[in-house]
Formats: C-alpha cells, structure tokens, sequence
C-alpha cells in the first residue's frame, strides 16, 4: 500500500469543507495536484495545499491507498466523503460528517470524530478510538433510510440519535450512548455499552443490544422472554440477555431488544 | 378622523385580521377587538421616547447618529468582507423582507436562519421525518369538536386564539360553540388555560414522549403493562385515548412546551404519528401553536426561494440545509461567523450565553423599532418603522394562510420599512461587491 501524508496546517475558523480528502480522489493523481484540490470555508474557495502539508506516495488505484493525516483536524469536514475503497488514517480528532455515504474502505481515527459522523453508510468500515458526536450512522434530513451497509465502531461514548433510521449495517458503541439510539430504525444490528432512555423509540425492525444496562424502557417494548449466549443478525453475544419487542407504539413492529442481565 | 377596519395584528401568530383603528394626527388613538397585549403594540407605536429614530454607527467606542447612507455603507462593508457572515431574526417583519434578505444572504454567501430555531425549529425536522397532517384555523373554528392544547398556553400567549378558532366560537357544524366542543390541556403544570379545560392532564416533566408513546400504544391495539406512564395512570392513558378516537374532528395544538422540552423533535415526530395513527378511527388534524407573527412566513419565502424552512448556509453558492451545522446557534457557539446582521429580533436577550459572547466579539449590524440589548452592542444600528401599522407587507398565520398587513400611519421621519431597507442594503452590496475569490464550484 501506498501512503500519502497530510500534515495540517492552521485550520480556518469558518469549518473547512474537505470532501475531496478521499482515496476515492487521491488514485490517479500527483502530489501536486492533490495540492491543488478545491476545499471550502465560508464564502471562500481555497486550496487542499493551503491548509494541508501534502506529502508521500500517491497510488492509482483507491484500494492502493493509505491517506495519514497527522494530527487533529476538527475544524475539517466530510473526510472521507463517498470514499469506495482505501485507508484514511486520522491520528487524531476530526470534525463532522467524517465517512458520510461511504461505501468501501476503512476510515480510523485515533481521537474523535463529530456530529453526522457514518452518515448514510453504504459499506467499508469507520472505527472510532475516541468518542463520536451526536447522528452517528444517521440519516440526512427527512431521508427514511439511513446507513444501509457497512461497520461502525467507536469505542468510547458516542451522543444521542445513535443509528436513526438504521436501515441495514453494524453500530457497535463500546461505551455508553445519549438518548434515542436506533430511533426509527429498520433493519440492522445497533449494540451499545449503556443507554439513558428512549432506546429503540419507534423502530420497526432490526436489533438494539445493550450490555450495560438502560435507565428507562419505553412503554411500547413488551418482555419476550430470556435468552441465553444468542446469536443476533449473525453475531454471538455471551451471557443472559431480557429480551423485548417493539416499538409498539407503531403498528406491526419487528423489532427487538436485548438488554444483558 | 381615519378609521381602519380589518386592520391585521403584526403580533402573534393568530394574526388577528379584524381590528379596527382610529388614527388621529398620525397618532393611534383608538384600538377596537384586539387582545390587550395587541393593543398595546398599536399604541406603542404612538411612543417615539422608546423608539430607534437615528441611524447609528460605532466610532472609537461610542454609538453616534449618522445619516442613513452612511449607515447602510458601513453595514455593507462589514458584511462584505466577511467570510462567514450570519443573518437572523426575520420573524418580526414582512414577507417581502424576508424576501429580499435571503437574496443578500445568497448574494453575500452567509447563512441565514430565523427564530425558528429557537422556537418549533424541532416541529420542522419532525415534518421533515413524518408529515404535516394539518389544516386551516378556519377548519377547526367550523369542526373541531375536540381540542387538545400540549405544553401551550394561549390565554397568555395567544389570547385570542380560543375565541377567535378554537373554544368559544360558533362554526358551522358547531352550532352551540362552546358547548359542542371540549378541551383538554395536557402540561407540567396547571396553566390558566388548563384551569378552564374540561381535563386537565398533567405529565410529568420532561416525559412527554413516553406519554404519546403510551396513547399510541392504546390507540393501535396494544396494552399497557405500567400502571401509569409520564405520571398519568393507566386509566386516564386509555380513556384519553378512546376520546381522541371516539371524536369528529380532532385537532392538537402544541407549544414550545413540547417543542423545547426533553425529546425536542422527536416529540413532535412521535406526536406526528400519534394524529396519523389517530386517522384510523376519525378525522384528526395538529398545528403548532407559532409565537412570533411572521415566523411562518420566512419558512414559506425561504422555502420557494431556497427550498429550505430555517437555516440554510450559502456560502458554497447553493444552499445548504443541516439543523446541527447550520443553525444560528451552533454556527455561533462554534465561533464560525465572521460577522452578523439581526433584524426584528433580539438574540442578545433571548440566546445561550456562549452565542451573545461570540455575537459581541464579530461586527453586528442590528435593525429594530426600538433599541434593545442587541442594538446596544451592534456597530451599525439602523432604525426601522413597524411592519403592520407603518408599513404594508405580507404575513402568514400560523396555519400557513398569507395576509395582507396593513399601514395605518406614517413612520416617524426619515424612518424606512425593513424592505426599503434590505433592498437599500442588498444594492450597495452587489453595487461593489466584487465576486467570490473563486467561482463556487
Ligand atoms: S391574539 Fe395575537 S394577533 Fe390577536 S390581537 Fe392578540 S396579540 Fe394580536
């Protein structure tokens, strides 16, 4: 694998819109010309060069690739944005929206990672060392079906509307979440470390996994029984789990709850 | 002595379209069918002590009166040159103010929101997830023969909403008004409003969702395994529940006690379904119970101007739309503006105290009728006249119904509308402008 270095420089005040950081992007072209990729802040066009130290091996292929970016970058947006295939390695915490509709690759980041941060995944994979904001793996405004493939793992906390709209693919959240996580969600697997409330509020189907225990249960989750060592959506889980279903609230829900006892 | 009718009042969102006015010597000297906080803004209009009546900008220091041209320049150059300018407020003026506002807001590259954000900004992100089954005031005053108010008020808010639309008076299939009609107000606390309902139901703080969660469960079939929910026992659960399915014409009305408590958009989502599970078993409508008058109306302009409600960041030549990134509020706690323009409206008074502090530290360009906390720490202030009696423009009720405001006096001199205003400002913006540095892509 090929690597390309991306030291940051001062980061604009205004949030800098650096989709094109991509391996997806980067395939095919010269150091140069990926110092001149276009980046946004405010009104404002700039340069990748000017913000970034652009340094390495560029590769032609995405699935060539590595892109390390060394240090913190949270003024920085929508890295990773679309990304098929590659490595992007952030060593470091970044802003919002880090691996929005990818479909392929693997995005690491040492620190933490934003709000909005798995948006509508397709595929690939986005592992988290720190922490990750609020929307993880969440859907855009208004759009029913959010993330729909691939593997999310964050392990510290991550904030609340964790897997809203999940409609397919793999959260897994070592530590505890905020409020709503799985809210709305359809298909697909959500295991979180501990919950406050609201867990699986007017989901429809898939499975919500809680190893830490929740504060409260919504009225719409009804008791099926317990379960021991099960196997959920593929993955084995150790112990004895409560299960439930719900979200009765809505009509012919089908999904389910396991809580660790 | 000039006598108005059907003068609209530019204070709530009921919007009020049957006042009547006498005007005498460009002084309001009568006000007839508006509520009392109504009229008192038609007489404010009558008090030039506690009015803007200078432009004004920041010199070494000191706010001092300058003329309107010069006031418009330095508000023109400030926006300009920055990179991230922020324009809010908007819900206190007219329609065409707005319209011309969000054409600066494109023209600058800025982000533009509204109060919006602080008050149903959650209502709109729940339509965006599930529907808006709404209707007209028009259709609830004829209908309705059950009313539900949710963590709102309008005795004290919108004080003539329960007699103009929904309580008192007589429609065409409610005859008898009142006595073909019943209310409930569910709320924290026992309001003024919940004193004269026929129930009262009172949720525990901050559990609302679980509440519709557990009428939602009752009305599709499902049972409840508590004893009670949200505070609210088992048995008043279900038979509030049988009401709402056993009416004709359901309406809930729901405040900011529902759209700014815990849960925020997911109540109004989780409520949103409650009225679309509701329609099952009989006619079931809801509308958000919306403060400021025009605040409607900037959602409607800049949704056919940009195709957005609140919030929309231009700075990328299209507009952007993400509640989260491009709200007022967290472009400023974010410290990502470089300067801002509010008008009809006072964050400094009513925003978290990290948005007033980064709103101090930017250049801010502020126009109202009347000084505020806002005006007081802005470089430019820019004095306006009253959109609805001293100036004409459109507003939208807060059931989407667009009315004519009215002028019923002249300003005090030299004072212009906000319209004449933003076009003043968008000209001298665009007159110099030069272009983005670079196209937008
Ligand atoms: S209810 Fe609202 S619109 Fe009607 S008169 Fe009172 S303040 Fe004005």
């Amino acid at each position: 694998m090929r690597e390309v270095v991306l030291t940051p420089k001062e980061q604009p005040p205004y949030g800098l819109i650096a989709e094109c950081i991509s391996c997806d992007v980067f395939a095919g072209r010269s150091i140069e010309e990926i110092e001149a990729l276009p980046v946004y802040y405010g009104n404002r066009q700039g340069k990748l060069g000017d913000f970034f130290d652009v340094a390495g091996e560029p590769a032609d292929k995405a699935g060539e690739l590595r892109i390390i970016i060394e240090g913190d970058v949270t003024k920085t947006r929508w890295i990773g944005r679309d990304m098929s295939a590659g490595e992007i390695v952030i060593k470091g915490s970044a802003d919002m929206y880090v691996g929005a509709w990818m479909s392929g690759g693997r995005i690491v980041v040492e620190g933490d990672v934003g709000t909005f941060s798995g948006m509508q995944m397709r595929g690939g994979e986005l592992h988290v060392k720190g922490s990750a904001g609020d929307y993880l793996g969440c859907s855009y405004r208004g759009e029913w079906r959010g993330m729909s493939g691939g593997r999310i793992v964050v392990e510290g906390n991550a904030g609340a509307e964790v897997g809203q709209n999940l409609n397919g693919g793999r959260i897994f959240v070592r530590g505890s979440v905020d409020t709503f996580a799985g809210v709305r969600m359809k298909k697909g697997l959500l295991v979180v470390g501990s919950a406050i409330d609201r867990v699986g509020a007017q989901m429809t189907g898939g499975a919500i996994v809680v190893l830490n225990g929740v504060q409260r249960l919504l009225p719409g989750f009804d008791p099926a029984g317990d379960v021991e060592n099960p196997e959920i959506e593929g993955e084995s889980f150790e112990g004895v789990f409560r299960k439930y279903t719900g979200d009765h609230a809505e009509r012919n829900a089908r999904g389910v709850l396991y809580i660790k006892v | 002595m000039p006598r108005y009718t059907d003068v609209i009042c530019s204070f709530c969102g009921t919007l009020c379209d049957d006042i009547e006015v006498s005007v005498e010597d460009n002084r309001i000297v009568d006000v007839k069918h508006a509520c009392r906080i109504g009229t008192a803004k038609f007489l404010s209009s009558n008090d030039l002590e506690h009015r803007l009546l200078k432009p004004m900008v920041r010199k070494n220091g000191k706010l001092v009166e300058v003329s309107l041209e010069e006031a418009i320049e330095r508000a023109a150059e400030i926006l300009k040159n920055a990179v991230k300018p922020l324009l809010y407020g908007w819900s206190s003026t007219c329609c065409e103010a707005q319209s011309v506002g969000i054409e600066l807001a494109e023209e600058l590259g800025g982000v533009i929101d509204a109060t919006v954000t602080v008050c149903h900004g959650p209502s709109v992100l729940a339509v965006h997830d599930a529907g808006y089954p709404g209707c007209t005031l028009g259709e609830v005053k004829n209908r309705a023969d059950l009313i539900i108010y949710w963590g709102s008020n309008p005795m004290h808010g919108h004080p003539r909403h329960l007699s103009r639309y929904s309580i008192f008076p007589r429609g065409y299939f409610r005859e008898r008004g009142q006595s073909d009609r019943e209310l409930i107000v569910i709320d924290v606390r026992k309001t003024d409003t919940a004193k004269i309902a026929n129930k009262f139901v009172r949720v525990n703080y901050g559990e609302d969702y679980e509440l519709i969660s557990a009428l939602r469960k009752v009305v599709n079939g499902g049972e409840l395994r508590e004893e009670s929910v949200a505070g609210v026992p088992k048995e008043e659960i279900i038979a509030l529940a049988e009401k709402m399915m056993n009416c004709q014409f359901g309406v809930l009305f729901f405040g900011m006690g529902l759209t700014q408590s815990y849960g925020r958009h997911r109540n109004i989502d989780n409520a949103i379904c409650l009225v679309r599970d509701l329609n099952v078993h009989t006619k079931f409508v809801m509308q958000p119970m919306r403060g400021h008058y025009n605040v409607v109306g900037f959602s409607e302009v800049l949704g056919w101007q940009a195709g957005f409600p609140y919030a929309v960041d231009f700075g990328r030549g299209f507009a952007w739309y993400n509640p989260g990134e491009t709200t007022a509020n967290d472009v400023l706690q974010r410290g990502e503006c470089d300067a801002a323009l509010v008008i009809a409206s006072d964050p400094v008074s009513h925003f978290p105290r990290k948005s007033v502090e980064h709103l101090a530290k930017i250049p801010l360009v502020a126009i109202d009728i009347h000084p505020t906390p806002t005006t007081q720490i802005a470089d430019v202030v820019i004095p306006s006249a009253i959109a609805g009696i001293e100036a004409e423009g459109t507003a939208y009720r807060m059931d989407s119904v667009p009315l004519r405001l009215r002028k019923v006096k002249e300003p005090p001199e030299g004072v212009l509308s906000d319209e004449e205003i933003m076009r003043r400002l968008l000209a001298k913006v665009r007159g110099e402008a030069p272009k983005l540095e670079v196209e937008a892509r």
